[in-house]
């Protein structure tokens, strides 16, 4: 995963709280191997018509280049499949901002490089009226915390933690890794506690 | 003297293995649960040529995709591809599997508890958000993405900022016909589907000590629809019982000793928690949901709302659910028809939420077909010794194997595009039983009255008589 700085591109409006992640990625596409791409599953439902047909006046389907979404609260509530996220990011999304955001989903968004703007209700109301016209060009910016509409900006919040991951694209597994002494000291340290391995001998395998 | 403490502050030092400058905190994982999701979380370790850390730490179970019907060839390969995958890395990794044909088999949230996996104190983390579930043992249990499921097979550890905690006292004697599943939907209507964002709950107050395990695990189950990670509740004598003698629970001298240790795993009584909410017991009436977010929940002698009366913010959510769902608003939500009823799900697809059904649906026929799934096969051949299983089939209703089924519908278990399903499951989210599906969550019992009926229905007069 790289690091960003600062990304631009087309921000368009999805104007609905509780986005769950059932609606981003339907159960039914997530036994597919993700070499194979997930954008196309993004929000498969909701943008389509009781027809099966792509409603027009959806706003990702007259914008599939957008980069940059406006959602209401609660965006990726809901289950923990990271695939809700791999939507997104296949789909070439990398900033979604809103009021408030699932836990599990905001931690996943990260792990991917996804950027979860979370951006206070006037604000969001601000961001809402700017494009419910339609579309603008957008900017968030990692370093200032600042995500630009048109011509308006408004702060965001994130996770120093969160924010230092995005810019460097890093990776835990790495991370953790230079503490593998500490992990094997506390192992040793909880080894005999009762109850903190299972019985082997009830384990069959 | 040392500052109080809350249980979610002992569960956290307990884990800690490293304090970061950050904030965060690098944590031992007890046990770690996969399942037939996990496909993405192996193929990160099998990129990096990674092995499981602690495969004595890790259990496979089949349960989202799991067929109901077990007799014939898999109708789908997909499914039994995706169930072929967790064999095929269970059996790479050394890893216990529970699956299909295994008499010990289940969703992996009910397994856990069973078998022992679970105990006070652990910390349990599984790629499924209904993890907090386990916190019901005074656990700290929470449901993580693919990213990290991998990083928790590698490394047995996993990197978080402790939450915030919120406190949720519910005082008083629930009256009949009012389960766990109903103080979660009531508060989660009150707080909002993200009014726990951020925080840990921990469940307190004489009605929830009254509750059995059955009961503790469903309020555990459903923090996560109120937005929090994690639920918990104190460990106590119920929590005992409900332990002892289960497989892998610890036995002989061990069990004294995990004893004494348990008994510390409670807040303070000074404890100083972020947030507090206190709901009376009394006051809380049969619920179902009426909207595509658990929070658009009412009680059952409710009106379904009308959008204009509601703040602006919620008006336009409430008009597209009700859109979705087919009701108009001002009618009496009980009496609105429903097509079909599903029991079961790791909310409510244990015995007693099994015995709460049999007892609304004993003598009595249902008036639309349904499905009763058990939460396990354990469950499953406990109901049946109890003479649940004739109850169901007699009924009119189909006893089937247990899994996740129709809760998500990833194993062909669906509700088909505008049918309306009364089900005891935990998602109410468009789609989320099949396309274009309409989901009313409520309990298992109320469930039950909608079979009976045909309709949503409050159970609480079909009760009158019979011994609950
Ligand atoms: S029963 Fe439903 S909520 Fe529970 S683990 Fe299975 S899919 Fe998830």
């Amino acid at each position: 995963m790289a690091g960003w700085t600062v990304t631009r591109g087309k921000a368009v409006l999805l104007p609905m709280a509780n986005i769950d992640t059932d609606q981003l990625i339907p159960a039914r596409f997530m036994s597919t191997p993700r070499t194979q791409g997930y954008g196309r599953f993004l929000l498969h439902d909701v943008r389509r018509n009781a027809r099966g047909e792509p409603a027009p006046d959806f706003p990702l389907n007259a914008h599939p280049d957008a980069t940059i979404l406006v959602a209401g609260r609660n965006f990726g509530s809901g289950s923990s499949r990271e695939a809700a996220v791999y939507a997104l990011v296949d789909a070439g999304v990398r900033v979604v901002a809103a009021p408030s955001f699932g836990d599990i989903f905001a931690g996943n968004a990260v792990n991917n490089g996804l950027l979860p703007a979370r951006v206070a209700e006037a604000d969001a109301a601000l961001l809402t009226k700017v494009l419910s016209t339609g579309t603008a060009q957008g900017a968030a910016d990692l370093g200032a915390r600042l995500l630009t509409i048109a011509d308006l900006s408004v702060p965001f919040e994130l996770d120093e933690v969160w924010r230092t991951k995005l810019l460097n694209g890093w990776d835990d597994i790495d991370l953790t890794r230079q503490h593998s002494t500490e992990i094997a000291a506390y192992r040793a340290r909880i080894q005999s506690d009762p109850g903190r391995f299972p019985d082997d001998n009830a384990v069959r395998s | 003297m040392n500052a109080p403490l809350t249980l979610l502050d002992r569960l956290w030092s307990l884990h800690e293995v490293h304090q970061g400058e950050d904030g965060t905190s690098l944590l031992w994982v007890d046990r770690h649960l996969v399942h037939e999701g996990s496909h993405h979380a192996f193929a990160k370790l099998a990129e990096r040529g990674l092995p499981v850390a602690e495969p004595g730490l890790t259990f496979a179970v089949v349960d989202h995709y799991a067929p109901t019907r077990r007799t014939g060839p898999m109708a789908d390969p997909a499914i039994a591809r995706m169930i072929d995958t967790l064999r095929g890395n269970a059996t790479r990794h050394g890893l216990r599997l529970f699956d299909l044909e295994d008499p010990d088999q289940g969703i992996v949230h009910v397994v856990g508890p069973e078998q022992g996996l679970t105990l006070p104190g652990l910390l349990i983390t599984c790629g499924d958000s209904h993890t907090s579930t386990h916190g019901a043992f005074g656990a700290l249990a929470f449901g993580i993405g693919a990213t990290e499921v991998a990083h928790v097979l590698a490394t047995q550890t996993i990197w978080q900022r402790k939450p915030q905690a919120l406190r949720i006292t519910v005082d008083g004697d629930l009256p009949p016909g009012v389960s766990a599943k109903d103080i979660a939907l009531n508060w989660i209507a009150r707080l909002g589907a993200d009014g726990a964002q951020g925080h840990a709950v921990e469940y307190a107050g004489s009605a929830v000590r009254n509750l059995s395990m059955e009961g503790r695990m469903t309020l555990c189950n459903l923090t996560i629809e109120g937005g929090g990670r994690m639920g918990m509740v104190a460990p106590d004598d119920t929590t005992f019982a409900y332990m002892r003698g289960r497989p892998h629970a610890p036995h002989g001298d061990d069990w004294q000793r995990v004893l004494d240790n348990w008994r510390n795993l409670a807040s303070d009584a000074d404890a100083r928690f972020d947030r507090d909410v206190a709901l009376s017991a009394e006051q809380i009436a049969p619920i179902v949901t009426w909207g595509t977010s658990p929070e658009q929940a009412l009680p059952i002698d409710a009106l379904v709302p009308d959008p204009e009366g509601l703040p602006p913010a919620k008006a336009q959510a409430a008009r597209a659910a009700l859109d979705y769902m087919g009701l108009v608003p001002g009618r009496p939500l009980a009496g609105t028809p429903v097509d079909q009823i599903f029991i079961g799900s790791c909310t409510n697809g244990r015995i007693e939420d099994l015995r709460a059904a049999a007892a609304v649906l004993a003598g009595r026929k249902a008036r639309v077909p349904g499905l009763v799934s058990p939460g396990s096969a354990r469950v499953k051949a406990q109901a049946e010794q109890e003479g649940l299983d004739r109850i169901f089939v007699e009924a009119g209703l189909e006893w089937v194997a247990s899994g996740c089924s129709m809760c998500v519908g990833m194993n062909g278990d669906l509700v088909e595009a505008g049918k309306r399903c009364a089900s005891s499951t935990n998602r109410n989210f468009r789609g989320r039983q099949g396309k274009g599906a309409r989901t009313h969550l409520m309990s298992p019992a109320m469930v039950a009255a909608a079979a009976v009926t045909g309709t949503l229905s409050d159970v609480r007069p079909l009760l009158k008589g019979r011994a609950l």
